[in-house]
């Protein structure tokens, strides 16, 4: 090893990895393949090579472009996190006890579209499609029944995907703790709250994009100030590239919209420490293993360079990129499913080469229907195998140092920098949506792609070879229809019962702070501890802000 | 009918918002020469009828994901039936369980494509339910 790398690489093990290591100790003493051959924690150039230390770097160390702790998952692998929640709050909280009793100590609560949009359960257009994705929600009630008897000092973390009716879930959050007489900081919430990625893909928005960004913020800003706990954003990627979109728009996207909001929180004064180092992103993984595992480490060199360079992160924390990574649902198949469990392997170890924190696996019959227990337990033992039977949490970043996973990553990294650059010019990301600039581009990539499987240049096993006609047999999960009844006449009990004159008072405060460009979350958390509902808050601000009109170009 | 362009309305009626599949068969009716009003996420029953009348389409598509079809497609052929707009042929893509498929065929929905049908099939399709509609009789398939 030449001069240079070797000093660093010692200097790097005396202070980062040993004080690492002194907090996470790792899993075994030592690492060795099953023949047993020893692994390094860490293999580096031999030789002094050219950019190695501004480029790549030691794991742990700024640009994280080796990953972001210094021993990979030799302390420990990543977290498994799968996604689920359907039907009503009563029955997602027995499976919430459930998971508990089971030793688990977070779980994701989806929400269903007609709460996603902020329209409660009785409205006209809501209309079968209650409790159909994910739980409905109408009200700090249906909260209650979906934390009931659950041991809050037992609960680490709650999930939730929303985003356009994000300060609302933040506020039904913090009341439900207060009401219980628990600070609200002692659990971590993780909101999604990006809802500039909406327009783009997914489509749950509420209303236009500027008024988005700033309802995204309030909770950003709220939670820099009242619940350092909470992660008060996760960027995403995910949803951009499974509306297909190259690997290249997924990332520079996301950064864009996360600039935006950045931009949004700088000026209101909250400092980029105070919030940075709790964002993380949530991307797609796909099949193509070694462009994905190069977009990975792209992303982290990436974003430690915006952050520390354009908006001046002094705090490490915020320039280290965590990485949520989610098997790809649009790189599954309808037909011959279950080849779907190879595919999802494929991208789930792209995924742990390119060193992401937390992993989700898609299962093999979401192309045909939502998944079913059976499936859901074989994506977990997807990432199980991978981690304790394949051997590469050994070493980190395993494929570092490779011409094709470097070169790769560095053509990723420059693709990202010139779009990024030509969002800035063009006025940035919420300009780029509103004039629909940034969604043409995504459809026009999806075309592309789609033709080229169409003339065979994509092989797509079962469907554009090797097809056969025989018909899929696999288990097909059903839900319960009278779900939505039920949901309704709750509903109108508590719109029945509660004290209007409280609520319309409090519905006012909210339209007034909106008028005032004030942020919402405190008048929203006296607004919902009076059961006013997600549809009457969200009536409120549609008067404000309008509502979004979705463009009919393709 | 042979002096212009034939009109397809491709909507996408629900909630759900992922529209990357009703995008692209957009663009390739396109490229193949249809002309083609998309109508945006989350249309109404109701308004994908009276856009489909007033334009005058000679097709409608409908991309449904979210698994509330067979409660949508009812309703557009109720809403159809009562504006006296029957002629005008429905054809859904989704992911639709085999069952559904009957069950929607029986509606009078023309043809159902699930997922992974290549554009090929689905304008062939497309082109067969017109030629069979314009030549005044009730296509095969309904």
């Amino acid at each position: 090893m030449g001069g240079e790398v070797k000093r660093a690489k010692e200097s790097w093990e005396s202070t980062v990895l040993a004080g690492w290591l002194e907090e996470n100790p790792e899993s075994r003493s030592s690492f060795e393949t099953k023949s047993g051959m020893s692994l390094d924690r860490l293999y580096t150039p031999a030789a002094d090579e050219p950019d190695y230390l501004s480029r790549l770097n030691f794991p742990g160390q700024f640009p994280f472009t080796r990953g972001v702790t210094p021993n990979g998952y030799r302390s420990k692998p990543w977290v498994m996190g799968q996604y689920s929640g359907y039907g009503s709050a009563e029955e997602a909280n027995e499976r919430f006890r459930y998971l508990i009793e089971q030793g688990q100590t977070g779980f994701s609560i989806a929400l269903d579209l007609p709460t996603q949009i902020g329209l409660d359960s009785d409205d006209p257009a809501a209309c079968g499609e209650v409790g159909r994705v994910g739980v409905a929600i109408d009200s700090l009630e249906d909260v209650e029944s979906l934390l009931r008897g659950i041991p809050w000092h037992k609960v680490r973390q709650i999930r939730t995907t929303a985003n356009a009716i994000s300060p609302i879930v933040a506020a039904l959050f913090i009341a439900s703790a207060q009401k219980n007489g628990i600070d609200p900081n002692s659990i971590s919430v993780l909101i999604q709250n990006d809802v500039l990625k909406e327009y783009i893909g997914r489509g749950t928005f509420i209303f236009p994009p500027q008024p988005s960004v700033k309802l995204a913020v309030d909770v950003i800003e709220y939670c820099a100030a009242h619940l350092p706990n909470w992660t008060p954003m996760a960027i995403c990627g995910y949803h951009i590239r499974d509306s297909g979109s190259t690997a290249v728009q997924e990332v520079a996207f996301t950064f864009a919209n996360a600039i935006a909001y950045i931009e949004e929180a700088l000026s209101r004064g909250v400092s980029i420490d105070a919030f940075a180092p709790k964002l993380y992103a949530f991307l797609g993984s796909d099949i193509d293993l070694l462009e994905e595992v190069a977009k990975f480490r792209a992303a982290r060199r990436i974003w430690a360079h915006l952050l520390k360079e354009r908006f001046g992160a002094k705090d490490p924390q915020s320039s280290r990129l965590n990485i949520f990574g989610y098997t790809l649902g649009s790189a599954l198949t309808a037909q011959q499913p279950v080849n779907n469990l190879m595919r999802v392997t494929i991208a789930a170890l792209a995924a742990v080469l390119g060193g992401v924190q937390t992993l989700a696996t898609s299962s093999y019959d979401e192309a045909v229907c939502l998944p079913t227990q059976e499936s859901v337990t074989l994506s977990l033992r997807t990432q199980q195998i991978i981690a304790a039977e394949s051997g590469i949490l050994g070493t980190v970043d395993p494929l570092g140092g490779s011409y094709a996973i470097e070169s790769l990553t560095d053509e990723i990294e420059a693709q990202v920098l010139q779009v990024l650059k030509r969002i800035d010019q063009q006025g940035g990301a919420v300009n780029c949506i509103e004039s629909g600039i940034i969604q043409n581009e995504v459809s026009e990539a999806a075309y592309a792609l789609q033709k080229r499987i169409e003339t065979g240049d994509r092989k797509l096993i079962g469907v554009n070879v090797y097809a056969t006609t025989e018909k899929s047999r696999i288990p097909i999960f059903s839900i319960n229809d009278d779900m939505e009844e039920r949901q309704i006449s709750r509903l109108r009990a508590l719109k029945s019962r509660r004290n209007d004159r409280a609520l319309n008072s409090c519905l006012l405060s909210i339209q007034r702070a909106a008028r005032n460009n004030e942020n919402l979350i405190p008048s929203m958390i006296e607004a919902v501890k009076e059961y006013a509902t997600i549809g009457e808050i969200c009536g409120v601000l549609r008067d404000v802000y309008g509502s979004h009109i979705d463009s009919t170009e393709f | 009918m042979t002096n212009r362009k034939m009109r397809i309305l491709i909507g996408k009626p629900g909630l759900d918002g992922h529209n990357r599949g009703a995008k692209i068969i957009a663009k390739e009716l396109c490229g193949q020469g249809y002309e083609v009003i998309y109508t945006g996420l989350r249309n109404s029953p109701e308004q994908i009828v009276s856009a489909a009348i007033q334009e005058a389409v000679d097709l409608i598509g409908l991309s449904i994901l979210s698994g509330a079809h067979l409660r949508i497609c009812r309703k557009i052929m109720d809403l159809l039936d009562q504006n006296g707009a029957t002629d005008i042929p429905v054809i859904v893509g989704g992911i639709i369980p085999d069952d559904d498929v009957t069950k929607l065929k029986e509606m009078g929905i023309s043809e159902v494509f699930g997922p992974g049908t290549s554009l090929s099939t689905i304008v062939e399709a497309i082109g067969n339910t017109l030629a069979a509609e314009n030549a005044g009789r009730a296509p095969l398939k309904r």
